[in-house]
């Protein structure tokens, strides 16, 4: 007899077995689709785990701008006053006392503590604290929700990455948009539905690399695993048609191929041949509303200044807020846009500013863009590294050109918005120093636990099966942060 | 609390009349374990540290037991059994699993267990913990489609439902499935009609023998190997180093083909470094354990990196050999298996005594092997059978020497005799940059810094009358660069000036003497010893041959006319070295004079003579080395041909440096001690100290155990591990059938799949291990098997039989889609562009701009090959760890140990292969191809280019459609040629412009279509 215990795996096998059985699959309703030239969202959905979501979700879609190299919360967000005034001083041991640190810093104590670099203000109604790097973003707090008490267990940047983006520190597990699309299913038929999308500060001396495992499927099947748009040559790689080869000879071929598959299939009665001639058209699909994606001369002016000056420059962040809403505007489930070079060792008073312009404006923008058109609704927007860096010193305190500061784990500060958010809300808060996360600490887990809540999963029940374990997006562990659902 | 039991129990007993399996017998292993594994093990399974109440029900005892007042499980006695009321309890305080666990029983499960349990339940080890027992070949009726023991095997599972084996796959299908199964390549045209024109009955039989010998076979054969292996040209990790183990894999490819035995392949690549008197071969095989990613980062502590790269090597271990899943025991006792913590650091001692420390990122972290590729092999065997011959050619010229050596001795001693040379004892020397020390034997030596330049200044006084001629020694020191005669890297010097004063007693200053002739022992080409008269201060006497100078020399300097000196002259010497080549300073001289007239310039000889004039007998060994050493020294013959040998070797060492640095496997002297680290970190090793043995499970006894990787390899793929065999059979299983016979290829333990056919897979095993791990043996058995060859067409859905979905019954031929990789070796294949070599330095073939630069900002660039190195099998691709080839997707990632990759089908992979250069150029060159073919009509043409992709020729209907195509095609290139040219330009493979490039372009619109059919993905 055949086991009956249906896991996720079993299930979502079984789920495509029979969508193939009668070649009515996935396959054909695509293809029936692009035939009469008509595509709806529900043919798509089949992809969707039958149980979910698991409740009505608040957000059907997620951007997160993660901001690779771990922005310095003292200097942008986490304002305090004692920090100011110990500036030069050395670091209260009990702060520090038995916590790990990066190697670069070894043992912490003796330290010199150091003030942010620029002014903070408050803002908006909220009077939620900004600092002057980030104009643009002190502008929309009032649509922002602060958690300032995140905390994390890796010190070092890739561990650290691939913790917040799959639960584990090393490579192998599924990222939370492989996760979101594997039980979500996608709503689009004519693009990947999970999309990425990376840039770098120029001139920015981070080393940091941008490995493929941080968009990867891991266990999951591959077809789960993010489509790197790419910031030169093709978006997306092997896109383009051969020169020499018009749309409508591709199309004629294309028939071709789908009318002797389907002799094939005729033959074999393998289901899998039915899924490919879909697959070759939604191929095509693609090699439409990609070059359509990316084209942005319908945009008005006045959108494309809500994201700053290098918004028409392919390849910056700027480029990504914009093409992040044009994904979600056409129904992508997760775009990931990464931006690296936060990792101000020595450079926060040089590269951060940079850094700071870069990205502000287009963050702020991509608020203010998907909020005129009704979409912040539906859209969870979040922002943050993968850790915070020290309130104290790395570096010479004479040597003004040269301050830094190192990874920090015990206490940082993301934001999200948008879907299912409380608007214009702080919640956590680390010590005055801006050390340790003391209040309402948020970890990690529960920040994935959050997101997948939002997306309608209860994360402890989204699971599959792997080397004989149910495996899930927070291990064992997560709680939503309920005070800052709307 | 009874009242509720009497209730379940006839809700069980409503159940159990109810169904549909009371007919079959209830197998513990396959029936109950897994449901025991997957619902109760986590809590109450083999980890001791999650487990719950103390009670373990993945043992007998545990599941037998009384405890208190209740006993989980009473055989025969549903009723009495606490696990069953439990799992069935209303009450949800009391209900198992327990609501945070989010799981529960179905009620078929739960039936399933009253069963069991009132059927006597029976309990047994987990069946592939057992001993592989060669189960009997069941006896069927035999007819045309049993052709071996698989098939017996086969129909048996078959016949038990009812089914049988599908009727043999078109002859032309089964060609072509197991040309790409055993080759990873197409058949060719030629190959197709000798196949179909064979009328032997045999045919099948001779064509598998005929590819198992192809050389093309090994290479096929190691893509599983290396995604096993985790095997790639960089290091991975930030940074991604590149890294030169190609070797290794060659000598995969090479095993393969050759056939090595499975487990000597084994032994060899854990423990080839420990076999007694290893060879290069066996030490590089090693390699395997190396191939792991190393992790360069900084802020990385080397420590953490180290203990990491073990992790690796035993997981891999473990999921190759032993099918187990071991990472969960780096913190932790197995959830579901016997498999402890303590097991996990016992096997991690095994690996724990290497010499790499985890520091750097050296992608060629030592202990490393040069490796020569085939050809670089052969170069250096033939050096080091010319240096064997100089060898033994030398040590006969000895013992000539030895036998004549009386005779040598006595010419020697009265030659010795006239040794016209005074010493001169030096009162002082000094030097600009260094310290000079006057030894006893009157010789000078240099020391402390060793300046690029320097200038020394000696002052004698001597007794002499006359002086006819001065001699200048320059003698060997070990303190010297090799015991040369200098500090440079060569042993030699230029001594650019030598001066000479000479001050009388009656005279009141010194007078410098003027040398017109001079002699030497050797001369250096231009650096003689009459430029060192010269004012160049460049030119100079020097003495290098070709090699480390380790033969003293001597200078003779002669004045214009002899010297009257007496009693109490002081004599001042200048020795200069002033020429741009550094360091080149003579590091030990001696000063001597003479009154003769008939000089020669030799080195000073008393001690020689002293030896020569003692009675052999009397003599002491150091003056019996020094003779004999002369003799050596002094002969033309024997001084060849160690010139010879030295030359030899020169160029074997030259050669050396330029091969490969393969990773490899090596004990330290001293054992490191090893602990078990609390949840796996580095930094936290607890006080349980821990040797190197076998996991408890395996019961293999202490002292069994030689405790090093060698014993763990005999281990591994000896009788008494269950499991070596069981994985290996299961994997290549796999490689014919995409599925397992274990569908989890990596997990064999309680949470694994059962297997679909158990008595198969353990005849296998046990036949393999009888054939002495005879790995063709095991793919011409499968090969050859009915159920191979049978037709892959699948059932249609009007039959009364439910679906057999996923084959596991084997009801029909596998049909599957090709790996990519074996998609893009066929295009070069049909293309005529493959270029077939075996091994040698990874290629990078055509990737879109960018690939590497996106993803390191620029610090990687990838730049294609150029010429045969675009068109060599995908295996040769590059692999960069971080970006691996963006043309090849469903591969494994190359960063840890994969044993069985998904097949999933997406638009993505669409894109490669319409848009791939790499397509769109074969597509070009195999329209070429068919439009240069002697065929004459288009509908040939066009058949050419169908069977060259599909090993068949077309239908009529294919045919019309693709005509169609063409003829619209054509007509389109025709009034657009540029749209041709452009099309055409594709690739680096020259065009035949003499094709009409029109029709060019439309039939490679037409190849491009054809190899992209679903047929010619699949096999």
């Amino acid at each position: 007899m055949k086991r009956n215990m249906l896991c996720e795996q079993d299930k979502h096998l079984t789920r495509r077995q029979l969508l193939r059985q009668s070649m009515g699959g996935l396959g054909s309703a695509a293809l029936a689709s692009l035939l009469t030239g008509k595509s709806t969202a529900s043919q798509t959905q089949l992809d969707r785990l039958g149980h979910l979501p698991h409740f009505a979700p608040k957000a059907k879609r997620v951007i997160y701008l993660f901001m690779n190299g771990a922005p310095t919360h003292t200097d942008l967000f986490d304002y305090k006053p004692k920090l100011q005034a110990m500036h030069g001083q050395t670091l209260p041991n009990e702060y520090v006392q038995g916590k790990r640190f990066s190697t670069m810093t070894g043992n912490p104590q003796g330290k010199l503590m150091l003030a942010p670099v620029e002014p903070f203000r408050q803002h908006g109604q909220s009077g939620a604290w900004v600092s002057e790097f980030l104009p643009h973003t002190a502008k929309v707090v009032d649509d922002l929700c602060f958690i300032k008490s995140m905390h994390t267990e890796q010190v070092n940047h890739s561990p650290a990455v691939t913790f917040f983006l799959t639960g584990g520190e090393t490579a192998g597990r599924p990222t939370m948009g492989a996760w979101l699309t594997y039980g979500l299913g996608s709503d689009v038929d004519n693009l990947p539905a999970y999309t990425v999308m990376t840039s770098v500060s120029k001139g920015t001396t981070c080393g940091q690399i941008f490995y493929d495992y941080y968009w990867g499927s891991g266990f999951l099947p591959s077809r789960f695993q993010g489509v790197k748009f790419r910031s030169g040559g093709d978006p997306v790689l092997y896109l383009s048609s051969p020169q020499g080869l018009n749309a409508k000879l591709r199309r004629g071929v294309l028939d071709d191929l789908a009318q002797l598959n389907r002799l094939q299939f005729d033959e074999f009665a393998d289901p899998e041949i039915s899924t490919r001639i879909a697959q070759y058209e939604m191929a095509y699909k693609m090699q439409v509303s990609v070059p359509e994606l990316t084209d942005i001369s319908n945009e008005t002016q006045s959108t494309l200044d809500l994201y700053g000056p290098q918004v028409n420059e392919r390849g910056t962040f700027s480029y990504n807020c914009l093409m992040a809403r044009r994904l979600a505007e056409r129904g992508v489930r997760f775009i990931q846009v990464m931006h690296a070079g936060w990792d101000q060792h020595g450079s926060l008073t040089t590269e951060l500013y940079t850094q700071c312009k870069d990205t502000d404006q287009p963050a702020a923008g991509l608020i203010r863009d998907l909020k005129q058109r009704g979409l912040l609704e539906d859209t969870l927007v979040i922002w943050g590294g993968e850790f915070g860096r020290t309130p104290f010193l790395q570096g010479n305190i004479n040597e003004r050109a040269r301050w830094g500061r190192d990874h920090h784990p015990h206490a940082f500060t993301i934001w999200m918005a948008g879907g299912g958010i409380k608007p214009g809300f702080t919640y956590g808060a680390s010590d005055d120093l801006a050390i340790n996360a003391v209040d309402n600490r948020v970890h990690v887990h529960d920040f994935q636990a959050t997101i997948m809540h939002l997306m309608g999963i209860d994360h402890e029940r989204l699971t599959f099966k792997h080397q004989g374990r149910r495996f899930r997006l927070t291990d064992v562990h997560g709680n939503v942060v309920n005070p800052i659902l709307a | 609390m009874l009242p509720m039991r009497s209730t379940l129990y006839a809700f069980i007993v409503v159940l159990q009349t109810s169904n549909l399996l009371l007919a079959e017998n209830i197998d513990f292993n396959r029936d109950i374990l897994p449901i025991l594994s997957d619902k109760c093990f986590h809590c109450h399974g083999p980890d001791s540290q999650a487990r719950q109440a103390d009670l373990r029900l993945d043992t007998r005892a545990g599941l037998f037991q009384t405890r208190g007042e209740v006993t989980p499980v009473v055989a025969n006695n549903p009723a009495k059994s606490e696990l069953l009321r439990r799992v069935t309890s209303l009450d949800l305080s009391e209900r198992m699993p327990p609501r945070e666990a989010k799981l529960s029983l179905t009620s078929q499960e739960i039936e399933l267990l009253t069963r069991w349990i009132k059927a006597g339940a029976r309990w047994t080890k987990h069946w592939s913990f057992q001993a592989v027992k060669r189960p009997e070949i069941p006896l069927v009726t035999p007819n045309s489609s049993t052709r071996n023991a698989i098939d017996a095997f086969v129909i048996t599972e078959l016949s038990q439902a009812k089914r049988q084996l599908a009727q043999a796959a078109l002859p032309e299908r089964f060609l072509r499935r197991v040309t790409f199964d055993l080759t990873g390549l197409p058949p060719s045209l030629d190959e197709i009609d000798s196949f179909l024109t064979d009328p032997s009955p045999d045919r099948n039989a001779r064509l598998i023998d005929r590819l198992l010998c192809a050389p093309a076979y090994g290479e096929r054969m190691a893509w599983e190997w290396l995604d096993a292996a985790r095997y790639a040209d960089s290091n991975g990790f930030q940074g991604d180093r590149e890294r030169t183990m190609w070797p290794w894999r060659d000598w995969v490819i090479d095993q393969l083909n050759y056939n090595l035995p499975y487990d000597e392949f084994s032994v060899r690549q854990i423990a080839g470094d420990l076999l007694p008197n290893s060879n290069e071969q066996q030490r590089l095989a090693t390699g395997f354990c190396r191939n792991h990613m190393i992790n360069g980062e900084g802020g990385r502590i080397p420590e953490e990196n180290r203990v990491e790269y073990i992790f690796d090597q035993i997981e891999t271990v473990g999921t190759i050999w032993l099918g187990m899943t071991m990472q969960c025991c780096r913190c932790h006792d197995h959830k579901y298996d016997p498999l402890s913590q303590q097991d996990y650091y016992q096997m991690f001692a095994f690996f724990n005594q290497t010499p790499v420390d985890g520091s750097g990122g050296n992608p060629q972290t030592p202990p490393v092997i040069a490796a020569p590729s085939h050809i670089d092999r052969y170069r250096i065997t033939a050096l080091e059978t010319q240096i064997e011959t100089l060898r033994s050619q030398s040590t006969q010229r000895l013992n000539e020497l030895a036998k004549i050596q009386a005779s040598w001795e006595s010419m020697q001693l009265e030659e010795l005799r006239k040794n016209p040379w005074h010493l001169l004892h030096p009162q002082s020397a000094t030097a600009e940059h260094q310290e000079l020390t006057i030894l006893a034997d009157a010789s000078v030596l240099a020391s402390g810094v060793s300046p690029p330049n320097d200038t020394y200044q000696v002052s004698v006084t001597t007794d002499e009358p006359r002086i006819t001629a001065v001699r200048l020694e320059a003698l060997r020191h070990e303190s010297l660069f090799g015991g040369s005669l200098s500090k440079a890297e060569s042993g030699n010097f230029v001594l650019t000036g030598f001066e000479m004063q000479i001050q009388r007693t009656n005279e009141t200053r010194p007078r410098p003497v003027k040398f017109t002739k001079t002699k030497a022992s050797f001369e250096q080409g231009t650096l003689t010893v009459a430029a060192t008269l010269d004012e160049n201060q460049q030119t100079g006497w020097g003495v290098w041959d070709g090699r480390l100078v380790d033969q003293e020399h001597a200078a003779v300097l002669i004045p214009d006319s002899p010297l009257d000196a007496g009693p109490n002259t002081k004599l001042i010497f200048v020795l200069r070295h002033d020429s741009d080549f550094a360091k080149h300073i003579v590091g030990r001289f001696r000063l001597s004079v003479t009154a003769q007239t008939e000089v020669q310039p030799r080195v000073d000889t008393s001690l020689l003579f002293e030896a020569l004039k003692t009675p052999t007998k009397q003599r002491t060994p150091d003056q019996k080395q020094l003779i004999t050493k002369t003799q050596h020294k002094s002969d033309t013959k024997y001084n060849h041909a160690l010139t010879e040998i030295a030359t030899a070797q020169q160029a074997v060492e030259d050669l050396r440096k330029t091969l490969p640095q393969v990773m490899i496997m090596e004990d330290m002297p001293n054992p490191r001690t090893t602990h078990v680290l609390e949840r796996g970190l580095y930094n936290k090793p607890t006080n349980r100290q821990v040797a190197a043995r076998l996991p408890e499970m395996f019961a293999v006894p202490a002292s069994d155990t030689a405790r090093n990787r060698l014993a763990l390899a005999r281990w591994l793929t000896g009788p008494a591990n269950p499991l070596g065999a069981r994985v290996t059979v299961n994997r290549y299983w796999q490689t014919f059938f995409g599925t397992g016979l274990v569908k989890t290829a990596n997990n064999f333990g309680a949470q694994g799949e059962k297997p679909s056919h158990r008595e198969l897979l353990d005849w296998l095993a046990a036949e393999f291990v009888h054939t002495d791990w005879d790995v063709k043996a095991l793919h011409r058995k499968i090969t050859n098997s009915s159920c191979y060859q049978q037709s892959a067409k699948q059932i249609l859905p009007n039959d009364l039989h439910s679906p057999d979905t996923e084959n596991r019954l084997l009801t029909r031929g596998p049909r599957r889609r090709m790996p990519s990789w074996m998609i893009r070796d066929q295009a070069l294949a049909v293309s005529g562009l493959q270029v077939r070599n075996l091994g040698g330095p990874p290629v990078k073939p055509y990737q879109p701009p960018g690939v590497w630069a996106e993803a390191t900002f620029g610090n990687k660039r990838y730049t294609a090959d150029q010429g045969e190195k675009l068109y060599r099998r995908s295996l040769y691709t590059f692999w960069r760890r971080i970006v691996g080839p963006t043309m090849l997707f469903d591969v494994a990632k190359r960063q840890t140990c994969v044993v069985s990759n998904t097949q999933t089908n997406t638009p993505l992979h669409a894109l490669v292969t319409m848009n791939d250069i790499t397509f769109l150029e074969a597509a070009r060159m195999l329209a070429e191809d068919a439009i240069k073919s002697p065929a004459l009509s288009d509908a040939q043409q066009l058949a050419f280019v169908f069977r060259k992709c599909t090993t068949r020729q077309p239908t009529t209907q294919e045919i019309k459609t693709l005509m169609a195509r063409l003829y619209t095609t054509r007509e389109h290139f025709s009034v657009d040629p540029d749209a041709a040219t452009a099309f055409l330009s594709v690739g680096d493979a020259p065009r035949d412009e003499t094709v009409n490039s029109a029709d060019h372009a439309a039939f490679m619109v037409i190849c491009l279509l054809v190899l992209n059919l679903d047929e010619t993905l699949t096999r």
